[in-house]
């Protein structure tokens, strides 16, 4: 198709309006998010609205960052979120190397366990889970979040470890262990330290899907103490009668993390996402 | 050796997957359970015909379907829109970096900031009526969230807006996966854009198309935070969905065993699709 150039001019003009028009859905509302952040809250709905306004200030970030129950929340979301990533990159490596290396009797109908767990709803998991954790006595603990965060992390992670594993050669660990070692030893001595970037997409994911939870954080939870940063922002918008700019600032610090990480990771999110079983 | 490896997961999924949803089955066929001191009767599927005959379940069930079935066709649209825009040839390396980090920028926000935002958004004093109004596009100031002949398609809105980075970035993967000999035999043989898109591209992409479609179909159908904190199921059941449904029966009714029945339906649901998206992975494993 060799067209004129005037054609390809057109054709190129057309490409960048839909282009800037894209842009304008996908990034107007975040940019509106950060500029009611930096407004005062009387400004939030001034007629007309303006970007910047004459209330540009801090103060929103100052008073989210001089609340320590505000800070509490991101200590929360932080410790859970960093344990569920640790504990559900250790499980997902230990499973994804029986997957990809051995052979055993149950493994096609694992497997399809495994991939089936991804569409149990969690509300039909929520009932049942608040009685068995109020049972073991973990009802408000970390530890009940991070145990039920790991069903819904754990079959991505496993599925995404299966699927490293196998994309490396089996000559790499019968060499390790023609020369005596075990297969544990094979397992962290070789194949975990060229996986790497597969650990990596994996631990990403997963702390990015910890972060984000909200109905487990929600009922599992009773105390502000034991609150999660989503969940502070459900309960901000129940106490301060709206405080806008506050809930913007909290919105976009609460973002922040996962906003760096992809955007340093971004190629291994793309290839974890486009593995074809991920979602945020 | 391979099930000492397995153990952990083994252990996790049997305790907090395998035998809390033969608990949800169980609390389904009994009358009562968790709140009432009596002890529990049997009664087979009552539960059941009470949830599927009664008004609100419908209500429920078909906001649900339209909620997840209008998400997807537009996630499919807009992910494939973009997809196409960002391979396009006569876009330097740099354009497409940036527009790509933009285009994705929805899918980092968690549900609950995404809800909050577009409460901002969408209030009836909001930047959106604002510009609509200026535009000449809405008579008069619109309470998108609150008004129950709007409320439905203004969350689906937000759940299109925030869901289809996911299609995005897939549908970017499978765009370079697919051979350029193919369009060039395309255009020897007199093919247009048009035809190319539709003869060579569409069928490529045809296994990621079905499984994407099929995956988030399932999680619209989980999709609670972003309701909840939008309009919470309001007003007057507009925006009732299955999940918020079943939560308000647990947690404000404790109709526990209503709540357990009508999780069991989720379920049934998304485990039927679920036996289709399977089969398509497997197909493309093969």
């Amino acid at each position: 198709m060799i067209g004129s150039r005037r054609q390809i001019r057109l054709r190129k003009a057309l490409i960048w309006l839909a282009l800037i028009l894209g842009a304008c859905f996908a990034g107007l509302p975040v940019l509106w998010m950060v500029s009611s952040s930096f407004k005062s809250n009387l400004e939030i709905f001034a007629y007309p609205p303006a970007l910047i306004d004459s209330s540009f200030s801090f103060k929103a970030y100052q008073e989210v960052l001089g609340n320590p129950e505000s800070l509490r929340f991101f200590f929360n979301s932080y410790l859970v979120a960093i344990l569920v990533t640790i504990c559900t990159v250790l499980t997902s490596i230990l499973a994804g190397y029986s997957f990809s290396r051995y052979n055993f009797r149950f493994k096609k109908a694992l497997n399809l366990i495994i991939i089936g767990v991804q569409s149990v709803p969690p509300i039909t998991l929520m009932i049942p889970y608040f009685g068995l954790i109020v049972w073991l006595g973990i009802y408000n603990s970390y530890l009940a979040l991070v145990l039920t965060y790991m069903v819904f992390t754990l079959s991505y992670a496993i599925i995404m470890m299966t699927g490293y594993f196998n994309t490396l050669p089996r000559d790499l660990d019968e060499a390790v262990m023609i020369d005596g070692g075990g297969s544990f030893v094979t397992l962290w001595r070789i194949l975990v330290p060229i996986s790497l970037p597969g650990i990596v997409a994996v631990g990403v994911y997963t702390f990015m899907l910890a972060w984000n939870e909200f109905l487990f954080a929600l009922t599992l939870t009773r105390t502000n103490d034991m609150r999660t940063v989503p969940i502070g922002i459900h309960l901000l918008m129940g106490q301060h009668s709206f405080e806008w700019n506050q809930m913007m600032a909290l919105s976009v610090l609460g973002s922040l993390p996962v906003l760096i990480l992809f955007l340093l990771f971004q190629r291994y999110f793309i290839a974890g996402m486009s593995a074809g079983s991920i979602k945020g | 050796m391979p099930y000492a490896y397995l153990s952990p997961t083994l252990l996790l999924l049997a305790a907090l997957t395998v035998l809390p949803i033969a608990t949800v089955f169980l609390y389904s066929l009994v009358d009562n359970v968790i709140v009432n001191p009596n002890p529990p009767n049997f009664v087979g599927l009552d539960n059941y015909e009470e949830v599927l005959t009664n008004r609100k379940f419908r209500g429920a069930l078909g906001n649900t379907l339209y909620f997840a079935l209008v998400s997807v066709v537009a996630h499919f649209i807009i992910g494939l829109s973009f997809a196409l825009l960002l391979n396009s040839r006569l876009l330097s390396a740099n354009v497409k970096a940036l527009f790509r980090v933009i285009y994705i920028l929805p899918w980092v926000f968690t549900a609950s900031i995404i809800a909050i935002l577009w409460r901002l958004l969408m209030n009836p004093h909001g930047v959106i009526n604002f510009l609509l109004l200026e535009f000449g596009l809405i008579p008069e100031l619109m309470e998108w969230l609150s008004d129950r002949d709007l409320a439905l398609n203004a969350v689906t809105f937000i759940n299109i807006w925030s869901g289809y980075p996911f299609y995005l970035v897939s549908f970017l993967a499978g765009l370079q996966g697919i051979p350029d000999d193919l369009y060039e035999a395309g255009r020897v043989d007199g093919g247009n854009g048009w035809q190319l898109f539709r003869h060579i591209t569409l069928p490529q992409l045809k296994p990621i198309i079905i499984s994407l479609a099929l995956l988030d179909f399932i999680w619209t159908v989980h999709q609670f935070t972003l309701i909840w904190m939008t309009t919470g199921g309001g007003p007057m059941r507009s925006t009732e969905v299955l999940s918020t449904y079943t939560y308000k029966a647990a947690f404000s009714s404790h109709e526990y065993s209503i709540a357990s029945t009508i999780a069991m339906v989720i379920l049934a649901i998304c485990t039927f699709v679920a036996i289709f998206y399977v089969r398509s992975q497997r197909m493309a494993d093969e």
